[in-house]
């Protein structure tokens, strides 16, 4: 069979291979290349050696927008999952409507990152001019808060639906056992559950952790980086070097930051997986 | 703990969710009420008031959205790419995820690697170059911005995971079933579309919702790729009356927004178990 199908590769594969090149491959390399360039469009590149990432790392808003989403990640990933963990625990507990609340908790996952910020920056702003203080344009801890609650809102749903259906999977002689042995409640969750539940706590991590770091549209429409660019993430100061100033440098900058993103979105994942992927259980 | 104390803390549960839920769903419950108030009444304060006998605007505000704001042309936009993009990945991506995992050669060995490896490069590492690529590139006249080929640029970006997630289901379908549907005398085409296709479709709804959930909601590829002057998708429409035009009348805003939610919500609502499913498979996957 492998050979009858073999000369159909300009059917099968070639479409997808051919808009992979100009959609990825092609736009990967030439990034990279670029990043080594100072440029405005991909035509005048001229050769600039290492510059542009010495310029990159030391500009201030990149140092900054960095320290920002480290903070915000660690922060958001433990509020995300903890909650998620907490009504996935409860939710799968005999309770009326459950499925009610599931449905209800997952609806936001839907609903676009700009159309996100919009509503949020709605409320908040209304919530914080009723307190007296000042807007999200003017009030960077508010702006920090107010991404974190957004996301929160986002991602808790969907985390949560991951847990649910990995408390589903836990093998019911196990509690049985478990309770046999006059195991309690807490006594259950920490030494069965929590171990069965490994390889969710793997996805949910990697997600959260991920999202946070390339987070970009809630970022844009909650606070754009206001005030003064200080609740400006990482994928958004990039976009910024690379549109939101003039001048032959920043192109280049713009590209050097990306490839220094891209490694750290990498290193991160991949050292992510690795630490909780040797803490799972065999099933 | 007897079934008395049971039956309480069940009840607790369920009276502290039902507020839990009310309160999530506020949101979009305050952007209802307001898209229902005339103009003036939409203030940074009064967000949270009701709409009252003299603030409120019946649908004018649905109507100077769908009409002025140029909603529906947008909305158009946004399902035309939508539908195009994701039958593009269906389709193109299922067959060459069967045919790297059946021909065993170098090719398919790259190319599956390179889908994986595709699914962890942020956005912002290609964005540029990307854009540019699709602004220049030209095939006998055809040009990659604008709404009606902008699928290609998807079907290019979007196949990392589109391939991956075929090539997990795909390992596990019998090969004998293919090989019988040849020895009767089937294409490869013929099996692919008769037999595999049939065999790949909770798989293709899952990638179905995942990847709609992605094209739809999308900002910064059309942003980029496409004339904002001359086509906008949903939240590129959104993100523009936001951005440097000066006052923004609120009331169509919000119409727009309660527009936009509402077909996802109702699809949501229709389609939860096969759409739940989806964002499971394409967790786990990735």
């Amino acid at each position: 069979m492998e050979k009858a199908l073999k000369k159909w590769f300009p059917v099968f594969v070639l479409p997808t291979l051919a808009a992979f090149c100009v959609g990825f491959i092609w736009p990967f390399i030439q990034g990279i290349y670029l990043s080594f360039c100072q440029f405005i469009t991909v035509d005048n590149a001229k050769w600039a050696g290492i510059s542009n990432y010495v310029k990159a790392l030391s500009d201030e808003t990149f140092g900054d927008s960095f320290i920002f989403t480290v903070v915000f990640a660690f922060v958001s990933t433990i509020l995300i999952n903890g909650i998620a963990f907490a009504i996935a625990l409860a939710l799968t507990k005999e309770m009326k409507g459950t499925n009610i609340f599931r449905t209800v908790f997952f609806m936001p996952n839907l609903i676009g990152g700009i159309v996100l910020g919009y509503i949020w920056q709605i409320l908040l702003n209304c919530i914080l001019s009723n307190l007296a203080q000042p807007l999200l344009a003017l009030n960077s801890t508010a702006g920090f808060w107010g991404i974190i609650i957004l996301m929160c809102w986002q991602q808790i749903g969907y985390m949560m639906i991951i847990y649910v259906a990995g408390l589903q999977n836990v093998p019911p002689d196990l509690l049985e056992a478990a309770a046999i042995d006059g195991a309690n409640a807490i006594q259950t969750l920490v030494k069965v559950k929590l171990p069965m539940l490994m390889s969710s706590f793997t996805i949910c991590l990697f997600l959260t952790i991920t999202n946070s770091f390339k987070l970009f549209d809630q970022n844009l429409a909650l606070t754009a980086g206001e005030p003064a660019h200080a609740t400006e993430m990482l994928a958004l100061n990039i976009y910024n070097t690379f549109y939101a100033r003039s001048g032959p440098q920043w192109k280049g900058i713009g590209q050097a930051k990306a490839v220094i993103f891209f490694i750290l979105v990498v290193v991160i994942s991949l050292s992510q997986l690795y630490a909780t992927r040797s803490k799972e259980v065999q099933q | 703990m007897n079934t008395k104390q049971k039956n309480m803390w069940s009840n607790i549960g369920t009276v502290f969710f039902t507020v839990l839920a009310a309160l999530w769903m506020y949101p979009i419950i305050m952007v209802v009420m307001n898209s229902l108030k005339v103009e003036r009444a939409i203030t940074t304060d009064a967000a949270f008031a009701l709409p009252t006998a003299e603030t409120f605007a019946g649908l004018t505000n649905y109507i100077s959205a769908l009409g002025a704001q140029g909603f529906l042309k947008s909305f158009g936009y946004s399902l035309f790419i939508t539908v195009s993009s994701v039958f593009l990945i269906l389709l193109c991506c299922s067959m060459c995820a069967w045919y790297i995992n059946r021909v065993n050669n170098l090719i398919s060995k790259l190319m599956y690697l390179l889908c994986a490896f595709s699914m962890v490069v942020p956005f912002q590492m290609v964005m540029f170059t990307l854009s540019q690529t699709a602004d220049r590139l030209d095939i006998f006249g055809l040009k990659f911005n604008t709404p009606w080929t902008i699928c290609f640029i998807y079907l290019g970006f979007g196949a990392g995971l589109a391939v991956f997630m075929f090539s997990g289901f795909v390992k596990s379908i019998p090969l004998e079933i293919e090989e019988a549907s040849m020895i009767d005398g089937c294409s490869p085409i013929q099996t692919y579309f008769k037999v595999v296709l049939p065999i790949l479709k909770p798989t293709m709804i899952s990638v179905g919702v995942l990847e709609t959930m992605w094209v739809w909601n999308d900002y910064l590829l059309p942003t980029l790729v496409l004339d904002i002057k001359k086509y906008r998708t949903i939240p590129m429409l959104i993100q523009y009356f936001r951005g440097s035009y000066g006052r923004v009348e609120m009331g169509p805003m919000m119409a727009c927004i309660v527009m936009t939610v509402l077909p996802v919500v109702v699809i949501y609502l229709l389609g939860q178990k096969h759409i739940i499913k989806g964002v499971l498979a394409g967790a786990v996957k990735g």
